[in-house]
């Protein structure tokens, strides 16, 4: 097959994956549009088979079916909770298979047809290698760090040391200067410490980013498992790569964006760390001692009931406590008495972008009664109830409010104005920034304690 | 003539296309930001094309082996991303009325 063939073909393979990406503004066109993504890999993967530089099929074979027998296990298999994990991991694969493929066209460049008159590696493409490769490394390690984070192997705590900045900048100056070296000497040993050190700078950079940043952390690795295809993708000289990671590259950075916008963070300072640690209530001093109203799962049934609008606002907690379908059921019930149910999402309500909208999808919770924080909230003050499960600094008055609070200017859902407050939760202790929730202590305010499942399950017993 | 260098047209792609994910990625929907990064993730593993040619020669060569690693780890992300985004998928429904 001709070169200028395989070029097309690419080319299509790239307008369906930005179909594919397309179909995700809405939940009725995604579908189609993952089955277009699929499509789009599949014509890339098989033009490439076909064309004239692969002469063998056993490796290539027995490649794709033990690799994607192990990823479709992995994608029957894996719970909706632990999502970011999953996708921390992957990150890590498409980092590796970035090295990988850079140091097998290091070793065989002909293959690539990148060679100059000489038979050596242009000086371009080693540019482009080097960065390639590098970010690939980075892409890997940090994803790794990412994952043994969100899986709990290691603690979520920040880990910092003094000194620290200091070492990563110098890391980073020596990669830069590896790279200029690899560009006028294509020496093997020059390759290989440079990709040390980037797998090594990728490990430092994630490890002082606290548990409550790994949202913006799996966003940014996102974009940076785009960049590094599309630096593999200008040393192959392969227009396909280079389209898909500039997509990759700024879906990833949009997410992060956003994930920092919703937490009032700049990039610059998640970057830099030591922030959100999960301990983070040892902070400010608990204040119990102010007055606030406590009720019983009766209490809120009641008041459940006789509600005209009810908004919910589920956190991460109400996964934690696998509280998800119990809600669910009790909504249903709520709405056999005629009562008008939405959930409220704000979002950085799960672990990852859009994770809370996965885990009431599981649950069967129609998507079109979940709505985002900007849909819906002018909408709290014309609630009777406003029902918080598993929630806590997303609903904090304070964040709106106290210009002295650390989360102020963080946008929160308006929940304090509704008619009514039910806030479900274990106990008066402080959420993830470490400060006091002004809401517990308002009039209107219920406190419910409890474990949510158990709480739901008991609040459903009273209607 | 002076003639322009290719990666110069390969840049332009590549500046092209960040653009159109720019605007793309704006108009997906937030509740699918999650479906969002699982299928990015798949689509990036198109990274695999270049390892299919690193593992293509008939003769072996180190650059095989590590083509063929590159082929098992990017293939676990293909399969794995673009399933469970469909599965995810699956699970999103309308309210029944």
């Amino acid at each position: 097959m001709s070169a200028n063939f395989t070029a097309l073909a690419y080319l299509v393979s790239a307008i369906l994956f930005i179909l594919s990406l397309r179909g995700l503004s809405s939940p009725e066109s995604s579908r189609r549009g993952n089955v277009m993504g699929m499509l789009g890999m599949a014509i890339a993967i098989v033009v490439t088979i076909l064309s004239p530089n692969v002469l063998s099929y056993e490796w290539i074979i027995g490649g794709i079916l033990v690799g994607g027998a192990i990823g479709a296990v992995i994608a029957q298999r894996i719970a909706m909770t632990a999502m970011p994990q999953l996708v921390a991991a992957f990150h890590s694969l498409v980092g590796l298979a970035a090295v990988l493929v850079a140091a097998a066209a290091f070793y065989n460049p002909e293959a690539y047809g990148i060679v100059d008159a000489g038979g050596e590696l242009k000086v371009l493409s080693r540019v482009e290698m080097g960065i390639g490769i590098v970010v690939g490394a980075i892409t890997f390690s940090g994803s790794i760090v990412a994952f043994t984070k969100l899986q709990g192997l290691v603690s979520g705590n920040p880990v910092v040391f003094p000194g620290q900045h200091m070492l990563n900048l110098l890391i980073g100056i020596g990669i830069l200067g590896l790279i200029v070296w690899f560009c006028m000497d294509m020496n093997p040993t020059v390759f290989w410490a440079m990709t040390a050190l980037a797998f090594l700078i990728g490990f430092l950079i994630i490890i002082p980013i606290g548990g409550a940043d790994m949202p913006v952390v799996v966003s940014m690795l996102n974009s940076y498992s785009g960049w590094a295809a599309a630096g593999i993708g200008f040393t192959l000289e392969n227009t396909a790569l280079i389209i898909v990671g500039a997509l990759v590259g700024s879906s990833g950075a949009i997410l992060s964006y956003i994930m920092c916008k919703a937490m009032n963070r700049s990039f610059f300072s998640v970057i830099l760390g030591g922030f959100g640690g999960e301990e983070g209530g040892a902070g400010p001093a608990q204040q119990t001692d102010r007055p606030f109203k406590a009720g019983s799962a009766d209490d809120a049934s009641f008041i459940l009931k006789n509600a005209g609008k009810v908004i919910i606002v589920p956190g991460y907690g109400l996964a934690v406590a696998q509280a998800q379908h119990a809600l669910r059921e009790m909504v249903d019930e709520l709405k056999e008495e005629g009562v008008d149910v939405a959930y409220a999402i704000h979002p950085v309500a799960g672990r990852m972008p859009g994770h809370m909208n996965v885990l009431l999808a599981e649950a069967s919770v129609p998507y079109d009664e979940v709505f985002e924080l900007e849909e819906i909230n002018s909408d709290f003050s014309t609630a009777d109830v406003a029902l918080v499960i598993g929630a806590n600094d997303v609903t904090n008055p304070a964040a709106r409010d106290d210009p002295q609070s650390p989360i102020y200017g963080m946008p929160i859902l308006d929940v304090d104005k509704a008619r009514t407050v039910l806030f479900v939760k274990r106990s008066m202790s402080a959420g993830y920034a470490g400060i006091d929730n002004e809401l517990f202590y308002k009039d209107n305010t219920m406190m419910l304690f409890g474990d949510a499942k158990k709480m739901v399950e008991d609040i459903m017993k009273g209607f | 003539m002076d003639i322009v260098d290719p990666t110069v047209f390969r840049l332009a792609i590549f500046v092209l296309a960040i653009f159109v994910g720019y605007y793309v990625v704006w108009s997906v929907t937030p509740a699918l930001h999650t479906p969002l990064m699982a299928v990015t993730n798949a689509i990036s593993s198109v990274i695999i094309v270049g390892a299919l040619i690193a593992a293509g020669p008939a003769d072996m060569n180190l650059a095989k082996i590590f083509g063929f690693v590159a082929i098992v780890l990017a293939s676990v992300n293909i399969f794995g991303g673009f399933l469970v985004t469909q599965r995810m998928l699956a699970m999103y429904k309308k309210k029944q009325k």
